[in-house]
């Protein structure tokens, strides 16, 4: 039984880490760690190109998502949608980061809960609109924030993108992953009915907005207190210098 | 007629081979020739790579990977937009219009994704049913930048130029996920999934149901790492631990065991530069200094969130 497993096409698993934690090109790193697991599976050279090429075209569809809307965004961008996102968002008093990134993260776990995965997204919706109305959010609210800061928010706007998605297409019947797990099932001898995966999926999907809902709130309060300590300390000295 | 990917495919090559045009001729650009030469391979394969012998396309993207890796794909010179003035005339003039083209892109896609399946005409159906999604969104895209053309008065080309702007910023971020997704399909074609479900269940005891789902949901998430994706990672994690041990030792539930382990792998998603869809990309485009940016954003919420799905299947899914 264990000679039949051959354990050192785990060195492409080595690679990749490697790779990423010593900082290499990740493209060369990868591309490297699918020539070293091939080269250990014992493939030959012939067969390592025609693997590595075969999949690169069937994966063709991955990269549509990003480089599609570019041209839009783009244009849109060189007339000014991102001044006028962060404009549009300062008018609106209530808006804090935290409370328009728990608002986006609610309508992005709902909206992919019922299959309309379309309605976010990094290029055509966290680049362009997203990002812009968190970073305007916090400039009228706080006033001119720092690129450390600026940078910070454009990730949490990146990462609610994400956990609203992840946790909210899984309880979507229709959705693959649901598919893929009856399929499996089924193969091993196993009958589920996809409704009732989809059905116990639904309490981490709450779990994960309220997680993560908590860490935004958490980010409006760290943020109202370091501004408020700095306009405080911007008031002593002003109040301390001799008239 | 219907609409198939491959639609898609040749409008992409077609973008990427006239962004590599105006890289190779434009003798500004510092590596006009490595830059050039990266985009253009990477369109012939958007436009006839099911064309080439896959061995040849293997060869391109190995030629593709050391391009990048040695600093042969760098942005040309940053060109001058519109003066700041110009720019200001555009954001009075259209004001909340420059949000439509924008949301026309989900739009088009919620819609045709709902409307696909009873836009068959003579047995035909308009969109092909594997790629609907992706199929809408295009269709959003190519109707946004009609509107956008039109809202803003540019034309096709300079909306070109745009895309190359970004593009070029994005740099080899943009191959990334494909490369991934490749690496994904040579590790279960060397059996690396059977090495490492070998690894977690021969060295563990099972016997105690809580070591079980430990090893079931923690597996799941590092597994997820290392492949970037979830759906690589179930097959093994549930064919290794979850069926035999924890549905047929202890007797779980099988739907609560599915579903569980796959938002355990998702918790994964989030802490991986293999998922790079989600988080180098972003990272680029958001032009983050820091690649890792996204990632430490969203670390706590998975590490929590992983806490709270093992609790949760462990009470759930023994009944």
């Amino acid at each position: 039984m264990q000679t039949l497993v051959n354990l050192w096409p785990l060195l492409g698993v080595a690679t990749i880490t490697l790779g990423f934690l010593l900082h290499f090109n990740p493209l060369l790193a990868v591309a490297a760690a699918a020539v070293i697991t091939c080269l250990a599976a014992g493939f030959p050279v012939r067969e390592i190109f025609a693997t590595i090429g075969t999949g690169f075209v069937k994966t063709r569809n991955l990269p549509l998502i990003i480089l599609l809307p570019l041209a839009v965004i783009g244009l849109l961008e060189r007339h000014g949608l991102r001044e006028h996102a962060q404009a549009w968002i300062a008018r609106i008093r209530s808006a804090t980061v935290g409370r328009l990134l728990i608002v986006y993260l609610f309508v992005r776990e709902l909206t992919a809960a019922l299959g309309l995965t379309g309605l976010g997204g990094h290029p055509q919706m966290v680049r362009p609109l997203l990002a812009p109305m968190v970073e305007g959010a916090a400039q009228s609210r706080y006033g001119k924030i720092s690129d450390a800061l600026r940078y910070r928010l454009r990730a949490f706007s990146a990462a609610t993108d994400n956990v609203g998605l992840f946790f909210g297409e899984d309880i979507f019947v229709a959705f693959g992953a649901i598919i893929l797990m009856a399929t499996f099932l089924r193969e091993a001898g196993i009958e589920v009915a996809p409704l009732r995966i989809a059905l116990w999926g639904i309490p981490t999907a709450i779990c994960a907005f309220i997680i993560h809902a908590f860490r935004l709130y958490q980010l409006d309060r760290k943020l109202d207190r370091e501004f408020s300590q700095h306009s405080d300390s911007v008031k002593r000295n002003v109040e301390g210098e001799p008239s | 007629m219907t609409l198939s990917i491959n639609y898609l495919y040749w409008l992409v090559g077609a973008i990427l081979a006239v962004i590599a045009l105006m890289i190779v001729s434009d003798r500004t650009h510092p590596k006009r020739l490595q830059a050039g030469s990266f985009w253009a391979i990477y369109a012939c394969i958007f436009l006839i790579g099911e064309r080439l012998p896959a061995e040849l396309v293997g060869i391109l993207v190995i030629i593709m990977a050391l391009l990048a890796g040695f600093g042969g794909v760098v942005a040309g010179p940053a060109r001058a937009g519109l003066s700041e003035n110009a720019r200001h005339q555009s954001v009075q003039r259209l004001g909340n219009k420059l949000f439509i083209p924008a949301l026309t892109i989900p739009a088009v896609t919620v819609i045709g994704t709902l409307l696909a399946p009873y836009l068959v005409f003579n047995t035909l159906p308009l969109f092909d049913p594997k790629n609907i999604t992706l199929l809408s969104f295009g269709l959003g895209c190519i109707v946004a930048a009609g509107l956008s053309c039109w809202l803003t008065r540019d034309n096709v080309g300079q909306s070109i130029h745009e895309a190359r702007r970004l593009t070029e910023s994005l740099s080899w971020a943009v191959v990334l996920p494909q490369l991934l997704g490749t690496l994904g399909l040579v590790f279960s074609e060397a059996g690396v999934g059977k090495a490492v479900s070998f690894l977690s269940t021969a060295y563990i005891n099972m016997d105690l149901r809580l070591t079980a789902v430990i090893v079931y949901c923690v597996g799941m998430a590092l597994f997820t790492m290392v492949m970037g994706n979830a759906f690589a990672a179930f097959p093994v994690m549930a064919g290794g631990v979850g069926v035999p041990i924890l549905v047929g030792m202890h007797h779980a539930d099988p739907a609560i065991m599915a579903a569980l382990g796959m938002f355990s792998g998702y918790c994964g998603t989030l802490l991986t530069p293999m998922a790079a869809n989600f988080n180098m990309v972003p990272a680029a485009l958001l032009e983050l200094p820091d690649k890792n940016g996204v990632i430490k954003a969203q670390a706590p919420t998975a590490f929590v969130l992983l806490a709270v799905n093992i609790i949760l299947m462990y009470v759930l899914v023994f009944r």
